[in-house]
């Protein structure tokens, strides 16, 4: 009886939540979806699935899915090895601790379209920037990075902008793993690499899908950094999914097309959510 | 439906009871100089329209471009007064989205307006934007350099000759280069150089039946000569750069010539920021002797949204803010220099201003010598010089500028980045309807 | 012997974490440093040591006063994660307490909605906020920044929450506390330190939510990301300036940041780190 009244109870607790987000999913999707099948300036009525048609056709699409798919690999990937390598090197006793940590998790509070302003203009500006300074000193050309290497220069950015958050997080999960724990392997004779195979590693699991997680739902959204830094080019080297969207929607005001893209988009981060977020759902279970 | 319409007769009643006493309007507007410097004169204008304030969103041309479009596209009636070019007025006049401008005052002057500028803000012979600055291109060199290479400067050059100074002054070991041009992607950066280029090539972007030109031998030579060119005597990185990054080339005293807006003359002579102030010669954009030049015609102006409530208090104020006074107001507490330019006649006719602007004269005449109704050799079905003026450009022109700007970062070759510009150009147009 | 080993060890590590700390941190300190030059400074080239000259600020607060963006800044981040916890307590405390079938896929659902690209449905969006009379409207922005960091503030109490041990609530329901007083007495105090950190987080991307803040205001909501975006880019070189303006807009949350650095990790791991 207690148990079914709890029950109902908790359903209705969690209504508000639930009827918002949903609110919030439907009604936009709804018109999207409608708007999907429009012609693009909402007068000229149903076109049928040619919105998507000439989505897809578009020659930039597969290239932006690749690009939006390397963006999150590879930030993930950066974020949590340098993660995992800055948190052993914090975990060290060393002095100023606190400073140290402040630095290294700022930032993370620096807006996206300031990081992406700043790297732009004063670090790896060809001409200005700091990187080119640093060439210009050792004797080499300065990299246009903007130009050769567009898809790797924004990695970095927004790599910069979530290193810290997996650091945090990292060492965090470091600290709480159990000294006597660690000594005692330290007497087994167990070398460093091995300690951190078999002992840290596993404890960190759990907080490595956190990162992963929360950075995901970040990451397939990336956007500022792109519009600010290369406006998706040259070509369309550094064009991710959500980009494309944008280009559609607020630079040729095709609602029709940006709609039918949104809506590829849902369902690419559906995939992505379906396969990376169940294997790593099961590690939060345990 | 009926409730809605009740609700909004009774705000807009409120709203009206309410402008008897001060009315607010909204004013978006670009965050360049002349404009951050009218929102500084605000005072004047609210001294002589006491019943009138001034609300400002100034933003960063990308972002005002968007918001302002969905904004109008969506009537959302958040602005009275928005900031636009040249290219947005004829398609948002033709969508009736505009007011046309026609209680400026009596003592307007709206004949002193500059024709080129006034022609490409008027559709069927209504003015639907007032011009706030108006700017065209035109070469910028060093005569140091120039005299250095043994060459002279004519006041209206060939391309040949551009190239020619180009590689006697490129000397890239004490960091000069020859030529410093826009190599950045986006519809208002390398494709509004490269498309007034493009004109004195005797290239067009459609045929009179909107067919798409860039398997053309024409731009075929205007892309290869821009690519070589750029490629030997250009400065590094070129392919990222646009007006800002080349401004601070040019400043620095690393150009030779730097063929980019008129209004980048203010900034390369004025001593405080630029180390090449007292070297800087200006001439015409270059041509082939085929009757159009290089250069471009844009001006920022101002426009009244169809969906106001405020039009009067919006009227009164474009009319201040373009007004002969207003250029006075500036002078009076900035210095002649400082004056939005390139909108005028009477401006260039004031010897003050003559004396203050070195460079008065050839941004006049290249004003004149661009014609958005006619900009090509050949005949087109569009309107605009370094732009076709339909709502299609913003897009395809980025997307075209992408390729082009992979072209001169040598990712693509120049036939390559010309095919995928044709097929591109082909798809957006089919599926515009403008052609089968 | 075991102690010399240890203080080079030390000093190593403290050598390379600084290292990696400052290479980490250089782009803001630069961008700070940056705006004490005169914008003649700020092109010419690498320079650590700024003339500490203030006219950019000066220039900057000339242009576009700062204290109107700030004030809606701290409003918009601070309400809208206010009304974010109003909505997501119960949620995840039901979630985490009564879990049902569907818990799992409700949370995953939920997170899902996170990644629809926001410029997709920025016309929708922008249509019922015209018709609703939202548009430039603090509440309106509050309400659409509380809709998009939801799911994650339900997510991240929900793995809070689900630490709090059960037999500590059959306890209290064994000594016949009501449903209330079991929340007020002894889920409260042991939550508290988890919503204190959702809290610090979601103020934190509210803050630097750079999208919505600029497309749906004007002049009365317009908060520091707009503000940033009158000075990003103009024609001309202003590096000086933007960099006054870029530390005026992060410098607020970065100060929050490094006051409140430990309660945000401890409610952030809580539940990854056990």
């Amino acid at each position: 009886m207690a148990t079914q009244q709890t029950r109902s109870l908790a359903r209705f607790m969690m209504a508000p939540s639930v009827v918002l987000l949903f609110v919030w999913m439907i009604v936009p999707l709804a018109f999207t979806l409608w708007f999907s099948f429009q012609q693009y300036n909402i007068r000229d009525g149903f076109v049928g699935f040619s919105n998507y048609a000439l989505f897809y056709s578009n020659p930039a699409f597969l290239q932006s899915i690749l690009n939006t798919l390397a963006i999150v690999g590879s930030v993930l990937f950066i974020t949590v090895v340098g993660g995992i390598l800055l948190a052993l090197l914090l975990d060290q006793p060393i002095w100023g601790q606190g400073i140290v940590r402040i630095l290294v998790i700022s930032p993370f509070f620096v807006m996206p379209p300031v990081a992406a302003l700043v790297w732009k203009n004063m670090i790896m500006h060809p001409q200005y920037g700091v990187f080119a300074d640093i060439a210009r000193f050792f004797g080499g050309q300065p990299i246009d990075w903007f130009g050769q290497y567009p898809l790797t220069a924004i990695i970095i950015i927004v790599a910069w902008q979530w290193l810290p958050f997996a650091t945090l997080i990292l060492l965090t999960s470091l600290q709480s793993l159990d000294s006597e724990q660690k000594e005692a392997a330290e007497m087994d004779g167990a070398g460093f690499v091995s300690r951190f195979i078999y002992l840290t590693l596993p404890h960190m699991s759990r907080a490595i899908t956190v990162v992963i997680l929360i950075q995901t739902i970040f990451l397939l959204s990336v956007y500022a950094e792109i519009l600010v830094t290369t406006n998706g080019g040259p070509g369309y080297a550094s064009t991710n999914l959500p980009f494309l969207v944008y280009q559609k929607a607020l630079l040729e005001f095709k609602i029709g097309q940006a709609s039918a893209g949104g809506i590829l988009a849902v369902i690419l981060a559906n995939i992505v959510a379906f396969f990376a977020m169940r294997a790593v759902g099961k590690n939060l279970d345990k | 439906m009926k409730l809605r319409t009740l609700t909004l007769g009774l705000l807009s009643a409120s709203t009206l009871a309410f402008a008897a006493h001060a009315e607010s309007i909204t004013i978006a507007t670009v965050n360049n100089g002349d404009m951050v410097r009218m929102q500084k004169l605000t005072d004047d204008f609210t001294a002589k329209n006491p019943d009138i304030q001034l609300q400002w969103v100034t933003l960063e041309e990308n972002v005002l471009r968007e918001r302002v479009t969905t904004d109008i596209a969506t009537k959302g009636g958040q602005y009275d007064v928005m900031t636009i070019g040249t290219y947005e007025v004829p398609i948002w006049a033709k969508q009736n989205w505009l007011l046309p401008l026609d209680k400026l005052g009596d003592d307007y002057d709206v004949k002193d307006i500059i024709p080129a500028i006034a022609n490409g803000l008027s559709v069927d012979g209504k003015l639907y934007a007032a011009p706030f600055y108006g700017e065209s291109s035109f070469v910028m060199y060093r005569k140091d350099l120039m005299e250095k290479a043994g060459l002279t400067m004519p006041d209206a050059p060939t391309w040949d000759f551009i190239k020619q100074a180009a590689e006697k002054m490129t000397d890239r070991a004490n960091g000069v280069n020859g030529v410093c041009l826009r190599g950045k992607a986006g519809w208002g950066e390398n494709m509004a150089f490269l498309t007034a280029m493009s004109n004195s090539f005797g290239a067009r972007w459609f045929d009179e039946n909107w067919k798409p030109q860039f398997d053309q031998p024409e731009w075929k030579n205007t892309l290869q000569f821009y690519v070589d060119l750029m490629k030997a005597n250009g400065p590094e990185g070129a392919s990222s750069n646009g007006f800002n990054e080349n401004l601070a080339l040019f400043q620095q005293g690393k150009c030779g010539m730097w063929i980019d807006a008129t209004v980048a003359a203010s900034f390369v002579s004025d001593p405080k920021n630029s180390t090449v102030a007292d070297k800087v010669g200006y001439a015409l954009a270059p041509d082939n002797g085929l009757g159009k030049r290089g250069n471009w015609l844009w001006a920022w102006s101002l426009a009244i949204p169809a969906g106001t409530q405020k039009a009067d208090a919006a009227q009164k104020f474009v009319s201040w803010a373009t007004s002969k006074d207003y250029l006075e107001l500036v002078a009076s507490k900035e210095g002649w220099a400082n004056v939005p330019p390139g909108t005028r006649s009477s401006l260039y006719a004031n010897p003050e201003y003559q004396k203050a602007a070195p460079f008065a004269k050839m941004t006049l005449d290249s004003i004149n010598a661009a014609d958005p109704t006619h900009p090509t050799v050949k005949p087109v079905p569009y309107v605009g010089v370094q732009f076709v003026a339909i709502p299609e450009f913003q897009g395809l022109g980025t997307t075209v500028g992408q390729l082009f700007s992979a072209a001169l970062a040598g990712q693509t070759s120049v036939d390559d980045a010309l095919k995928q510009a044709q097929d591109a150009a082909t798809a957006t147009m089919t599926e515009g309807g403008y052609i089968q | 012997m075991a102690r010399a080993v240890s203080t080079q060890h030390k000093t190593i590590a403290t050598a390379a974490a600084w290292i990696v700390a400052l290479l980490i941190f250089f782009p803001i300190l630069y961008t700070i440093i940056t705006s004490f030059k005169s914008e003649q400074e700020a092109i010419q080239g690498f320079n650590l040591f700024p003339s500490g000259t203030t006219e950019s600020y000066i220039a900057v607060e000339a242009q576009n006063g700062y204290f109107k963006f700030f004030l809606n800044s701290v409003f918009l981040s601070v309400g809208s994660t206010i009304l974010a916890l109003l909505v997501a307590i119960p949620a995840a405390w039901s979630m985490a307490f009564s879990p049902g079938k569907w818990t799992k896929d409700i949370l995953m659902w939920m997170l899902s909605t996170k990644m629809m690209p926001a410029v997709a449905v920025l016309f929708p969006i922008y249509l019922i906020f015209r018709d609703t009379g939202l548009l430039d409207s603090r509440i309106g922005l509050m309400i659409m920044l509380m809709l998009i960091n939801l799911p994650i503030v339900v997510w991240m109490l929900y793995t809070y929450f689900r630490e709090i041990p059960g037999e500590i609530l059959e306890a209290a329901r064994m000594d016949g506390a009501s449903l209330w007083k079991e929340i007020v007495y002894v889920l409260a105090p042991m939550a508290v330190p988890g919503i204190a950190s959702t809290m610090l987080l979601n103020i934190i991307l509210a803050w630097n939510e750079a999208f919505w803040t600029i497309r749906l205001t004007t002049t009365e909501a317009a908060p520091l990301t707009a503000f940033i975006s009158s000075f990003s880019s103009p024609q001309g070189l202003f590096w000086a300036k933007l960099s006054a303006a870029s530390t005026l807009a992060i410098a607020p949350i970065l100060i929050m940041g490094w006051f409140s650095q430990k309660q945000l990790v401890r409610g952030l791991t809580f539940g990854a780190v056990k």
